[in-house]
């Protein structure tokens, strides 16, 4: 066929591969907060700073030390975990019996000094970084750039890796009863304060990898983690807080929607995410996957 | 000459917050024993058993696990005493399988049973391994709440309550199981409202009213006495 | 957040009458319209406390109520030319309505939910904002006209417009502080405490919850169009998150449940922004900063913390004497 809704092809094509980008993006963030809720039932607001350090250390590898995409990509995830935990073990393990707001609230205030300290060093503009994949594959109506298959095809596997690692696995199952009853898990012998530093790890680790997959599509700078996190959380309620499939399915599908969006009626783009948000939590208030209330 | 108990406890007071809930336990249990904890709804019994297994915030007092002191250390310390507990609300997880509960706690020490022996200890968890933890009845709730703490290790099994809300059938599966665990030199010390139940089973028995213990029995005495304590206990 | 309430202490009356006195003497001590952005910003605060220190509900994007009612105030005065105490209303008017229908979506969940709808609407009402032509985009509305209160006092003078926002603000203090006082407050403060509880003893907690809602969005639309006025602009960062975290950081440093409150954190946050009017970063990092380090070592607010101080103190002399002194019969 020529033209679909007169639209050509090529732009369908191009806005959903735009779509399945910015999707892998959201699935990945969204995952990272939904396995942090899930667990340890805190909001983190310092998930988009935290994306945004990890973007920014693959960058200072390479400008610094001369290490390139591929040592960031294995780098930089242990690297930000390793944060992660410092800040659950000195700060949030404080705040623990407390009301979760202040948890939140400290997270937001993380986010913030994080934001702050790298526009003082680097202002709002950003700094280019370099895509390690060249070339890509030509379709009859469509050019599909060889790095940004890598990025959605990458995003699976690590959404699917980590939803096996959690739904299959031991440590996962450590995860899901914690989850119910952390105190009888304790009785267990299990260190459940210890599992928390880890699990807040983990998603900041994935936070920080996805800074490192969008370094060369977004341009590296200190506003990319702000303009994503608000968008981040619709996903997460939409797919429902805690559930990782639902992180991973709203995700990508919102990504998708979106694109077509941007397509079809351009202006709303930048809100429909928010507009199937209000939706879903009229129909459907726990999210699509949710189980239960928050 | 007896050896030192497994389990001591001494003056044992203990806090919600700001309200008291124990104001003086003393007890104890020696290897190979199994005591009952009997008393009237809220008297403290399992308050008691979640002293011991270092759930409560603030607590006075003596606790000896096997001659350590273990008052004031947090459960997954507790539980690598050799000390495991089956809460009264069982807690089977519900977003993990049968299979899944059973193997969660990690084994701490030698002498647990094996999957293979539990399974034919239990023979119906078997048949529904892969169910969802909590699509099992109460009977068998209980049974898988009561064989995945056997693998552990632990020899001190706290059991809070083991045949509340459970048809007679299973309340006599329970306790030939309870029975046999005795058997292979575990230490029990349970919680029962369940008096005529108790009464068969255990060794000896501590009365709580008002978060103090108030009576000592032997299964002797408490048979000789057996109208009395009924009377005391509000049955 | 969910301590047991207690009734805000009385100020003794020497202390109200040297508020007052000072707040009277103020602008012919500091620069009147640092003064006013204080006051508009501390009303803001005062509407966010009411709702997360009073009530429990931790609403996000509250700009969402400041900005909506400046860009309304800002245009009816300047395209329609209204009276600026109609427009005070106008402006407010919208922010309650906005309030109302977002609150009503809100409501029906709790929780980190009820905070995320917040946030959605909050993010709707910004792209709004950005989109609609009266609103003016990045340039938003500029050279508000301030003219003469009920058609009387002429603001253009800073001073007349210093003692007429100083009035309206203290107003909405008084309001806050008679709610919280009243018998509806205090259901509020039953619902904060243990909801189930309250909607066992029969209390329609949801309307409750709506009720409070919409005040709190009444005041921050009044807060929002006094700033228009004072400041003869309203912009994008009116709606932003920026000034929905600056709010909440008042609220924080404050310190919840404190009719003080509000007005330590708007000192604080109003002069820190001052001081580093050229160095937005600075701001950010600085804000971050004492996020941080209140959650973690001042979780009452600088008034809570002061307030449980001397309540010790109290404690303390009260158990002296119970011990007569020696010599006494």
């Amino acid at each position: 066929m020529d033209h679909l809704l007169g639209i050509p092809p090529a732009a369908i094509v191009g806005q959903l591969i735009v779509g399945l980008i910015n999707g892998s993006f959201y699935a990945l963030l969204s995952l990272g907060l939904a396995i942090i809720f899930g667990l340890l039932h805190i909001v983190n607001f310092a998930h988009g700073a935290q994306y945004m350090l990890g973007a920014f250390i693959a960058w200072a590898m390479l400008e610094y030390l001369g290490l390139g995409y591929w040592w960031a990509l294995l780098i930089v995830p242990l690297v930000t975990a390793a944060i992660g935990m410092l800040i659950e073990r000195t700060m949030l393990r404080r705040l623990h019996g407390l009301d979760p707001v202040y948890a939140l609230l400290l997270t937001f205030g993380l986010a913030l000094l994080l934001e702050g300290a790298f526009r003082l060093k680097f202002g709002a503009s950003g700094q280019p970084y370099a895509s390690p994949l060249s070339g890509g594959i030509t379709l009859p109506f469509a050019f599909l750039p060889a790095y940004r298959i890598w990025v959605i095809v990458a995003s699976v596997a690590v959404c699917v890796a980590t939803w096996w690692f959690v739904e299959r696995t031991r440590f996962g199952a450590y995860l899901r009863a914690a989850h119910e009853n952390p105190a009888l898990v304790r009785t267990f012998g299990i260190r459940v304060p210890l599992l928390l530093t880890l699990t807040y790890g983990l998603g900041v680790g994935l936070a920080g990898l996805g800074g490192v997959m969008a370094a060369p599509i977004y341009q590296v700078s200190p506003l990319m983690g702000s303009n994503l996190i608000v968008v981040v959380f619709a996903v997460v309620v939409i797919g429902g807080m805690g559930s990782i499939v639902g992180a991973i399915v709203a995700g990508f599908g919102l990504g998708v929607i979106e694109g077509l969006t941007r397509l079809l009626v351009p202006d709303a783009a930048g809100v429909v995410v928010f507009v199937v948000m209000l939706l879903t939590l009229a129909l459907r208030p726990q999210g699509l996957f949710g189980r239960g209330d928050l | 000459m007896s050896e030192s108990p497994l389990l001591q406890v001494t003056g044992l007071a203990a806090w919600y917050g700001e309200t008291q809930a124990l104001s003086r336990i003393d007890l104890e249990v020696r290897r190979g024993e199994v005591v009952c904890l009997l008393g009237r709804n809220g008297a403290g019994k399992t308050t008691t058993l979640r002293a011991i297994m270092g759930l409560l915030q603030r607590c006075r007092g003596r606790i000896e696990i096997g001659g350590q002191p273990a008052l004031g250390l947090p459960p997954e310390v507790v539980a690598r005493l050799g000390v495991a507990y089956c809460p009264e609300e069982r807690g089977i997880f519900a977003s993990l399988t049968v299979e899944e509960n059973l193997l969660l706690p990690p084994v701490l020490a030698a002498g647990g049973l094996s999957v293979a022996e539990l399974y034919e200890l239990f023979p119906n968890l078997e048949a529904r391994r892969s169910s969802g933890g909590t699509k099992l009845s109460g009977g068998e709730q209980q049974m898988l709440a009561i064989a995945r703490i056997l693998r552990t290790g632990a020899k001190l099994l706290l059991l809070d309550e083991p045949t509340e809300g459970l048809a007679p059938v299973i309340v006599q599966a329970i306790g030939r199981t309870i029975v046999r665990l005795r058997e292979r030199g575990f230490t029990i010390l349970m919680v029962e409202q369940n008096f005529r139940f108790a009464s068969r089973i255990a060794d000896r028995f501590y009365i709580i009213e008002e978060g103090s213990v108030i009576e000592h029995l032997d299964r002797q005495a408490l048979e000789h006495d057996h109208a009395r304590v009924e009377s005391v206990l509000g049955v | 957040m969910h301590t047991p309430s207690h009734t805000p202490r009385r100020l003794p009356a020497w202390a109200i009458a040297l508020g007052v006195a000072a707040a009277l003497a103020a602008p012919f001590v500091a620069y009147p319209v640092f003064l006013m952005k204080f006051l508009c910003w501390a009303l803001l605060a005062a509407s966010l406390n009411l709702l997360v220190g009073y009530v429990g509900l931790l609403s996000f994007g509250h700009a969402m109520f400041f900005g909506s009612a400046a860009y309304v105030a800002a245009h009816s005065l300047q395209v329609w030319g209204w009276d600026p105490a109609l427009a005070l209303l106008a402006g407010a008017g919208a922010a309650a309505l906005i309030g109302l229908v977002g609150g009503a979506l809100a409501i029906r969940r709790q929780g980190i939910a009820f905070s995320m709808i917040t946030l959605a609407i909050a993010q709707l009402v910004s792209f709004v904002a950005l989109r609609a032509p009266f609103t003016g985009g990045e340039d938003g509305i500029q050279n508000v006209p301030r003219g003469r209160f009920a058609g009387l006092l002429p603001l253009g003078d800073d001073l007349v417009l210093y003692y007429l926002v100083l009035a309206i603000v203290g107003a909405g203090f008084w309001i806050v502080y008679r709610t919280v006082q009243s018998p509806f407050g205090h259901v509020l403060t039953a619902i904060r405490d243990n909801e189930p509880r309250a909607i066992s003893l029969g209390y329609r907690v949801n309307r409750y919850k709506l009720a409070a809602y919409v005040l709190s969005s009444a005041l921050a639309g009044l807060a929002g169009s006094l700033k228009a006025l004072v400041f003869q602009i309203a912009t994008l960062t009116d709606v932003s998150w920026t000034t929905s975290g600056e709010a909440l950081l008042m609220v924080i440093v404050g310190g919840l449940q404190t009719l003080a409150g509000p007005l330590v954190g708007a000192l604080v946050v109003v002069t820190m922004q001052n001081q580093f009017a050229s160095f937005a970063e600075v701001v950010l990092l600085l804000q971050g900063l004492v996020f941080v380090v209140v959650v973690l070592v001042f979780r009452r607010g600088v008034v809570g913390e002061w307030e449980a101080w001397r309540a010790r103190r109290a404690a303390g002399a009260a158990a002296t004497k119970i011990n007569p002194p020696e010599g006494q019969a």
